[in-house]
């Protein structure tokens, strides 16, 4: 008789516990290398960047599931109409880690630091528009007005990369507003994250978030280790998982694998286009034929590259941004159809013609080129291998080489002793307004043909004036009229040949509870504050 | 003394030399003085040319050699520029780590070899010299990297997987060694006379071999070493051998003229080592 | 031990045969993709399977073999002929020489050897054929892979230049180059061969180690060490048989070698 209350107590604290999700526990994934900062205004690597995302405090999200803005430390802001102002509001009652309170002058001490030309932030640099100082005008501790020096557009939105560091803290890097603080590192082995005593969110309960107590992020450049373990039951996530995995462990245990569609990541390749690149001068006039890049375009079977090397797990980019940017991708474009005759035509306007299996142009030069690649990336090295499959169909005899990265960094940006590269591009933001370094001509990624003192052809002063213009502009329609209008010139000319859109993929252990993985990085983490780890036993996948 | 301090002054100018060699070849090397954020869209041309900057400064050589030597005299190694930390640090945490995988593999390689020797040298049977003959040809057939992901898939210590690159090379020789030296008269007096195969093996067998295993034993060291990059690479060990691989990706070159010069004076310390026991040996046995 | 190193000789001959008239016997050029059918199991089509492009792996192994089986003995040729130069004159002459060399010889054990691989690939010209790039690697290795064999080869001339016999040669009036060519290189004749008998497996093994980390030949151009990058991802989901076979034929290859070196050579 004494047994039943106990059994019925205990079986109504498991269920709530299980309705409630578990609170408590430790999250264990793994960073791919050490962070090098844990300062959150010089983040520019993978593993720094996982850091902040989980210890800063931010004033605007951007929801990684509905990619619109939404208040987080700021209540509510108000951008002025010339776009060079924004006046943020900020929650009261809210304090760092380390109990010190937050209030704007945190707000303007951290964008001062930010926008200071000496830190050379790649977060600070998103924000620059001009020469002059940044002016921040603190209205009260819970008003803050921030005044640059022309428009930025999407200014809201990049107020998601900026952890708000505290002005009066004794130990800055340690203070911070995030769901966790950094409580202890280990070179080479591990960062542990705590739970954040003060962190001012809760949920639809009341509860204080974070519901995890722990994070523990080891260090393993390793991926098939990281997969080994993650089958041992020894980390609870991938954030970012590669097709070959996500194939063989949904083989296994298809409940741990999430594919969430095209992500924003592209591959690409590009033609050298510099004009004094060391090249021979019929090959200079091959990559600046738009015939002759739409051709070997046209000649990519880039429904094979979506199936061989991704297993399907990718679709056809048609340009520099994928469906899963919602609102800024131009949905009338469709990537080149795989055409070699179609693109034999094209050469052969060009004065191309076939003798035989090769493929000569005009003064008789059989057309070979080399493709760099980064050595160690395994898809993109199988990638250039169907490429060149592709391309011999049509008589192009291509070279592959695999480089170190330092190598290939230095032949792109410096010495430009390339002919064309195969690369690809991990967009962070949704706005193209990041990528103004890579559109405009004088811009020192503009990676075909960079820093040109002048545009060099007609098509690419018309990106020049359409960034520009988007750049300037407040209202979001003639922004994306303009970008859309980027993306045709791009489909028509080619300087980058777009090949596959990746899917999102990864790993999250059943033991995780509430994770919803998204096509925006973090994928799987993104709601931090909110995962918790179910009861049970440690699991093999 | 005269000779150690002989032998102590020329493995400075050797190490001196190999430090600066390395900083000359990494500084040669293509790749040198980029960054990876060069790629980063976001940053502003003011921002790249700092990148640009920061390393055109090391491009000098004699300069940041000179530079480098006066700093170290003061225990300051200079700061990694890939890992953004000071190499002083980074060597202190990873040289224990290697030291333990490289000295583990190299005593369980040189005991496996050496006990496979002479138990296969003494038996006298073709079948024991065969299987033992097999057994290092099937750890020398195998990459270290391969045997490296082996070790991994078993939950197993690494440095078996350096013990089996160690091992095969000693066996061999340090079988044939013995062999020849068992045929020497002077060994074929003792059997005759009714010693010991023991006591021929420890008095009379390897004070003989002695001078040359000692050679090998110098040898094995750098061996050792030179696989440890490629399992700590593999395995994801935090050693030296992982962070010359990173080093030499990212042309870090205070970080690769460190490293350079600290393998120098190990292998300069195993081979002299083993040299300087050797002629010890080669003394006492006259 | 005789009968064993019979075997050895023909199977060494046979996989010698056999890559040498891959042209014939494969089944499919190595280049080949058969993009309806990647990461295949062995069939009656491919023997051995496909690979994660669709390419015969059958056909792979055999092109693979015959790059790796003729560029490693010309490595070793070069590593055993640069370790007797320095090595081998170096124990001869003793005194500051011998002190010379091994300083020089453990200088040469120190430097990055990996860095100096992936500084000299970079720096190739960017068109050159696969076949190039891969003679190249193994020049590189050959130039590299002499040092350790050098400072035993300098021990064992060291001991034959105190020995009674060439003792007695010079107290003939033999001297200098004539000594070395006569009564010393003939003696480390034994030592040379094993030497240069076991570097051709180490080459073979150390083109492995590059193509797993990512320096080995280009694509699409086959060598062991490509194909031994496909064991990477057991670690983390086990083997699979048919991946297998370019590990067991190159285990069977070098094993083999070992079995032919004679027994009383002395070799490092």
């Amino acid at each position: 008789m004494k047994r039943r209350p106990l059994a019925l107590f205990l079986f109504l604290t498991l269920s709530l516990a299980a309705a409630f999700g578990q609170s408590g526990g430790e999250l264990r994934f793994y960073l791919h290398s050490d962070p090098k900062t844990f300062d959150p205004l010089l983040v520019a690597d993978d593993a720094s960047e996982t850091v902040r995302y989980l210890t800063g405090g931010v004033l605007v999200r951007v929801n990684r599931r509905t990619q619109q803005a939404e208040p987080e430390l700021a209540s509510s802001w108000t951008t002025s109409r010339d776009g060079r102002s924004i006046t943020f509001n900020l929650r009261e009652h809210i304090y760092y880690s380390d109990g010190t309170p937050f209030s704007a002058e945190d707000v303007a001490y951290t964008v001062q630091r930010l926008m200071d030309p000496a830190l050379h932030s790649p977060t600070g640099d998103s924000f620059r528009s001009g020469a002059s100082v940044v002016n921040t005008r603190v209205v009260s501790p819970t008003r803050i007005a921030i005044t640059f020096p022309a428009p930025v557009a999407g200014l809201d939105k990049l107020f998601d990369q900026v952890a708000i560091v505290s002005s009066r803290s004794t130990n800055r890097e340690r203070a911070v507003l995030g769901p966790f603080y950094v409580a202890d590192y280990k070179p080479d082995s591990y960062v542990l994250l705590r739970r954040n005593p003060n962190y001012w969110r809760r949920d639809a309960a009341g509860r204080q978030l974070p519901y995890l107590d722990t994070v523990r992020l080891g260090v393993q450049p390793n991926r098939d280790i990281e997969m080994m373990n993650f089958r041992r039951g020894e980390i609870d996530l991938i954030n970012w998982l590669d097709s070959e995995y996500f194939d063989r462990l949904a083989g296994v245990a298809p409940a741990v694998v999430h594919d969430a569609g095209p992500g924003l990541e592209s591959e690409q390749m590009w033609f050298n286009q510099v004009a004094n690149a060391p090249l021979p001068v019929h090959k200079r006039e091959w990559f600046r034929s738009t015939n002759f890049r739409r051709a070997v375009s046209q000649a990519i079977n880039r429904a094979d590259l979506c199936r061989v090397v991704y297993g399907g797990h990718a679709q056809p980019a048609a340009g520099p941004f994928s469906p899963a940017n919602k609102f800024w991708f131009n949905a009338k474009l469709r990537a080149p159809s795989y055409d070699p005759t179609g693109a034999l035509r094209l050469l052969q306007q060009d004065g191309f013609r076939l003798e035989g299996a090769l493929l000569h142009d005009r003064e008789g030069h059989a057309v070979e080129f080399s493709i760099i690649t980064n050595a160690g990336n395994k898809s993109r090295e199988r990638m250039a291998t169907m490429i060149q499959q592709d391309l011999g169909r049509i008589g192009i005899s291509v070279h592959l080489v695999t480089l170190d990265f330092a190598s290939l960094i230095e032949r792109i940006t410096e010495s430009f002793s390339y002919e064309a590269a195969l690369l690809g591009t991990a967009n962070t933001e949704l706005d193209p307004n990041g990528q103004m370094n890579l559109w405009l001509s004088s811009a020192e990624n503009h990676q075909w043909n960079p820093r040109q003192k002048l545009p060099e052809t007609a098509w690419e002063a018309e990106i020049d004036r359409l960034m520009k213009e988007q750049a300037s502009s407040l209202e979001p329609a003639k922004r994306k009229a303009c970008f859309d209008r980027v993306q045709e010139i791009v489909a028509e000319q080619q300087p980058f040949i777009y090949l596959v859109n990746k899917n999102a993929l990864s790993a999250v252990a059943t033991s995780v509870a509430n994770a919803s993985p998204v096509v925006l990085r973090p994928q799987t983490y993104w709601n931090i504050e909110t995962l918790s780890l179910r009861i049970q036993t440690a699991s093999r996948h | 003394m005269r000779k150690l301090v002989r032998h102590l002054a020329a493995m400075a100018a050797i190490v001196l030399a190999g430090g600066l060699l390395s900083a000359t070849l990494v500084r040669l090397a293509p790749g040198f003085g980029t960054d990876e954020q060069q790629l980063d869209a976001r940053l502003s041309p003011e921002s790249v040319e700092a990148l640009r900057q920061a390393r055109a400064r090391a491009r000098d050589i004699p300069g940041f050699y000179l530079h480098y030597l006066g700093r170290s005299l003061r225990g300051d190694l200079g700061e990694s520029r890939t890992l953004n930390r000071p190499v002083r640090q980074l060597l202190a945490e990873r040289l224990p780590v290697t030291a333990r995988l490289v000295g583990t593999g190299l005593l369980a390689g040189w005991l496996c070899a050496v006990l496979l020797a002479v138990g296969s040298t003494m038996a006298r049977k073709p079948a024991c010299d065969l299987f033992a003959t097999l057994l290092a040809g099937l750890s020398l057939s195998v990459p270290a990297a391969v045997l490296a992901l082996l070790f991994v898939f078993a939950n197993a210590p690494a440095c078996l997987a350096l013990a089996l690159v160690v091992f095969p090379r000693v066996f061999s020789y340090t079988r044939n060694l013995l062999a020849k030296s068992y045929g020497l008269p002077h060994l074929v007096t003792a059997y005759a006379k009714g010693v010991g195969p023991l006591r021929i093996l420890v008095w009379h067998v390897l004070p003989v071999a002695g001078t040359q295993l000692l050679a090998v034993a110098g040898i094995s060291v750098s061996i050792a070493l030179g696989a440890a990059i490629p399992v700590e690479a593999l395995c994801g060990i935090p050693g030296i051998g992982q962070l010359a691989w990173q080093a030499a990706l990212g042309r870090d070159l205070p970080l690769l003229v460190n490293l350079t010069v600290l393998v120098t004076v190990i292998t300069l310390a195993a081979n002299w080592g083993a040299e300087l026991a050797g002629q010890d040996l080669g003394t006492r046995e006259a | 031990m005789k009968r064993m190193r019979q075997f050895a000789w023909l199977f060494l001959a046979l996989v010698l045969l056999a890559s040498l008239g891959a042209g014939f016997w494969a089944p499919a050029d190595y280049a080949m993709q058969f993009r309806e059918t990647p990461n295949s199991a062995p069939s009656r089509v491919h023997l051995l399977g496909t690979d994660e492009l669709g390419r015969d792996r059958f056909s792979r192994v055999l092109y693979g073999t015959r790059v790796s089986l003729l560029m490693a003995p010309a490595a070793a040729l070069l590593a055993t002929f640069l370790a007797a130069l320095v090595g081998g004159v170096a124990g001869y002459l003793g005194g500051w020489w011998e002190r010379a060399a091994m300083a020089v010889t453990d200088l040469f054990l120190s430097m990055p050897w990996l860095f100096l691989l992936l500084a000299v690939r970079a720096m190739l010209p960017l068109n050159v054929s696969p076949i190039t790039s891969i003679a190249v690697t193994f020049l590189l290795l050959g130039l590299l892979g002499w040092a350790a064999a050098a400072r035993v080869l300098c021990a064992g001339a060291r001991d034959l230049r105190d020995s009674d016999f060439v003792l007695q040669a010079r107290a003939c009036g033999l001297r200098g180059p004539r000594l070395l060519a006569i009564h010393v290189i003939p003696n480390l004749k034994p030592v040379l061969a094993a030497q240069f008998w076991i570097s051709i497996p180490v080459f073979i093994i150390s083109e492995a180690n590059l193509g797993i980390l990512g320096l080995g030949v280009a694509e699409p151009l086959p060598s062991w060490g490509s194909l031994l990058r496909e064991l990477e991802s057991f670690a983390s989901f086990g083997f699979e048989a048919c991946k297998l076979v370019p590990l067991v034929l190159l285990v069977l290859v070098v094993s083999s070698f070992q079995i032919i070196i004679a027994r009383d050579e002395v070799y490092a």
